[in-house]
């Protein structure tokens, strides 16, 4: 049996005007770290609230460790952690006082699960007497983390944990989940990070509300159908306009200093395409084949 | 149970850490009280008065030192013309001036009567007609005084009498009506803000998701205010007793049952509003404009509500205060048993279960 099970879920807002879910369906395994990657506004943390009991979907059903959402929502609150996209801690309160409130919230206390948050709440005790409103942005992710963690839940749904953290703290943060993901505990994380996205058992591509593609990131990767290059020269901005322009160029687009693309059907090889840029005028003009990453695979998803 | 009373102390944290709301708490009541009883008041007191003495004998010596022992009366530096107390009108030093004519005594003593000319300013009309009255009875004093053996054969003396409030202290009519203010904004306003913050700052999303059941939410939020209203309450009636020297005259017991009756009803209209509104702004906006100005004007503590167009009247029978002012006067002021106020007790009583359970009902348990 699959730890989340969402079927068919549809969720609009504004009386069907805005699609935020469209016929999204996916299962989570037991003990696994799922990934919903895709952009801000993609339905990410609608699909959250939806699973989390919050939200009531239009149509669709998703069950959590087997407790279906609309009708065993007090089963899941008991059984789920959540951790919501917007710092959601009592600014006011120490971070000792946040923790021990949610524990006895949660019915239990800190003593009693104490082995679960230890190596995350080691980090913040030095400042276990400070208010959580004046911690830095990765320390409160922890106390958050933490405070999601403290009833020892089978599931746990963190909403983009690591936006608006430093890179540091993001890597710490998911150094923990890997060792959460040891104890037994389901994980589904969104993040609007590619890069973030190797570091998933499983990830779903999301965007506009539907999924465009699940599997592990390696499979994603190697199903990138094509070679992918990528091209440099001094003008960046005039070499993305004539790869656009070159009819055997298939797809196109700036990352970094790189600009990226694939080439088309046609019988021309990069060699080809390269001799006319070099022609049309463009200096230091390097191609390399390069090896996908999510986020290639999402774009070239994302305009098929 | 013990969930609840961990909330309960997290409540408590919020109040104490927030120097707004602590102000708003226990500084209100005190600068209120304190407004209302010595600023705010509708007594004439200390009304400067230029005298023109033109005769200056023993009996405008008499008179006016009667007047300067008045309290009413600031008697300011002697006028010496016409001229001079126009002036001193014009720059509203004066409200009132007095002229005694030359040869003011003898012409008491020899005709068998005098004139004394009284200008009031009368751009304040209330303040002209009580300054004018008030020297119309120090001068009929006066002047009984001078023949006391005289009496005229049939005399009527009205004997006068003030009920519930024999010195005319103006701080009895306020005080229930501040103590319902202060209800008003302590459990209304600060209990909605205290539930919309939560959703605001989206600790509400993992309280939804927590074991935890709502209602004890609405509970875990009420609690606290009703406490502070307590301790308000319990500073006003202090504050009362020993600056303002009321005299609580009902049973204290009875006061309080009252008050947490109505702290109970303010509580209820404060989670309503916290259910229907999103932000702070909107809670702090509607329990102030829709609860507070309705509490100030329509209570019958400030503006007497007999005197108000009957749509007004008809409309303050929707608001709580007014029945709570009512039956705190009583018990207050007039020292009334319950048996005098079950009625308007029933009436609140009524209003807060209606409340309290359509606040319950419109609770949402999801976002």
């Amino acid at each position: 049996m699959s730890s989340v099970s969402v079927k068919n879920i549809i969720k609009t807002y504004n009386k069907g005007e805005v699609k935020a879910v469209n016929d999204t369906s996916f299962e989570v395994a037991k003990g696994e770290l799922f990934g919903l990657i895709g952009p801000d506004g993609a339905g990410k943390t609608s699909i959250f609230r939806i699973l989390t009991t919050l939200l009531l979907a239009d149509s669709g059903t998703a069950t959590v460790e087997g407790f279906d959402v609309v009708k065993d929502y007090k089963e899941i609150q008991n059984i789920v952690g959540y951790m919501p996209g917007r710092f959601s801690l009592y600014q006011d309160l120490t971070v000792e006082e946040n923790l021990s409130f949610f524990a006895t919230v949660f019915g239990t206390t800190i003593e009693d699960n104490y082995e679960l948050i230890k190596d995350i709440y080691e980090q913040i005790k030095p400042f276990s007497s400070r208010r959580a409103g004046k911690l830095s942005g990765g320390m409160k992710q922890k106390l958050a983390l933490c405070c999601a963690l403290i009833h020892k839940p089978k599931v746990l749904f963190l909403d983009e944990p690591t936006t608006g953290v430093d890179v540091v703290s993001r890597k710490e943060f998911w150094d923990m989940l890997g060792k959460l993901k040891k104890q037994g505990i389901t994980i589904v994380v969104s993040t609007p990070y590619m890069d973030e996205a190797t570091l998933c058992d499983r990830i779903a591509l999301i965007q506009n509300g539907s999924i465009m593609s699940i599997d592990t990131p390696g499979n994603i990767i190697n199903n990138f159908p094509k070679a992918l290059f990528a091209a440099k020269a001094d003008n960046i901005y005039k070499l993305l306009q004539d790869l656009r322009a070159e009819a055997e160029v298939e797809s196109c687009y700036a990352s970094g200093e790189y600009t990226r693309f694939t080439m088309g059907h046609g019988q021309l090889t990069t060699d080809n395409v390269k001799s006319r840029l070099i022609e049309s005028g463009h200096k230091n003009l390097v191609i390399k084949k390069i090896i996908p990453g999510i986020e290639d695979c999402f774009i070239r998803l994302m305009n098929s | 149970m013990k969930q609840l009373f961990a909330f309960i102390r997290k409540e408590f944290y919020h109040v104490f850490r927030d120097r707004r709301t602590l102000l708003i708490l226990f500084g209100m009541p005190v600068a209120q009280i304190l407004l209302f009883g010595f600023a705010l008041s509708s007594e004439v007191k200390n009304i400067g008065v230029a005298i023109l003495d033109n005769a200056h004998d023993v009996q405008t010596e008499q008179i006016i030192s009667k007047i300067q022992s008045s309290s009413y009366f600031q008697i300011k530096k002697p006028a010496l013309n016409y001229k001079e107390i126009e002036n001193r009108f014009k720059e509203g030093e004066i409200k009132c001036a007095i002229l005694f004519p030359a040869n003011f005594g003898s012409d008491l003593y020899k005709t068998g009567g005098a004139q004394i000319q009284i200008i009031a300013d009368a751009s304040d009309p209330n303040t002209a007609t009580t300054v004018t009255n008030y020297l119309n009875t120090i001068i009929n004093n006066y002047q009984q005084e001078l023949n006391p053996t005289a009496r005229l054969s049939y005399q009527i003396i009205p004997e006068m009498r003030m009920l519930y409030n024999e010195d005319l202290n103006g701080s009895l009519n306020f005080i229930p009506g501040v103590i319902a203010l202060i209800f008003m904004i302590v459990s209304t306003a600060l209990t909605s803000v205290a539930v919309v913050r939560e959703k605001e700052l989206g600790t509400m999303e993992i309280l939804l998701v927590s074991p935890f059941k709502p209602i004890m939410v609405l509970i875990a939020k009420a609690v606290p205010y009703l406490v502070l209203s307590l301790i308000d309450f319990i500073i006003i009636l202090l504050l009362a007793v020993f600056f303002l020297n009321i005299e609580i005259q009902g049973s204290l017991v009875l006061i309080f049952a009252e008050s947490i009756l109505f702290i109970i009803t303010c509580l209820s209209l404060g989670l309503l509003i916290s259910n229907v509104t999103a932000s702070q702004q909107t809670a702090m906006l509607i329990s102030m404009m829709g609860m507070m100005l309705p509490t100030m004007l329509l209570t019958g503590f400030m503006f007497p509500l007999e005197n108000m167009p009957k749509a007004f009247q008809w409309f303050s029978y929707i608001v709580p205060s007014k029945y709570y002012y009512t039956i705190i006067k009583g018990i207050m002021l007039k020292g009334l048993g319950f048996s005098y106020v079950w009625k308007e007790t029933l009436i609140l009583a009524g209003m807060a279960s209606g409340l309290l359970f359509v606040a319950l009902k419109n609770f949402k348990i999801r976002l």
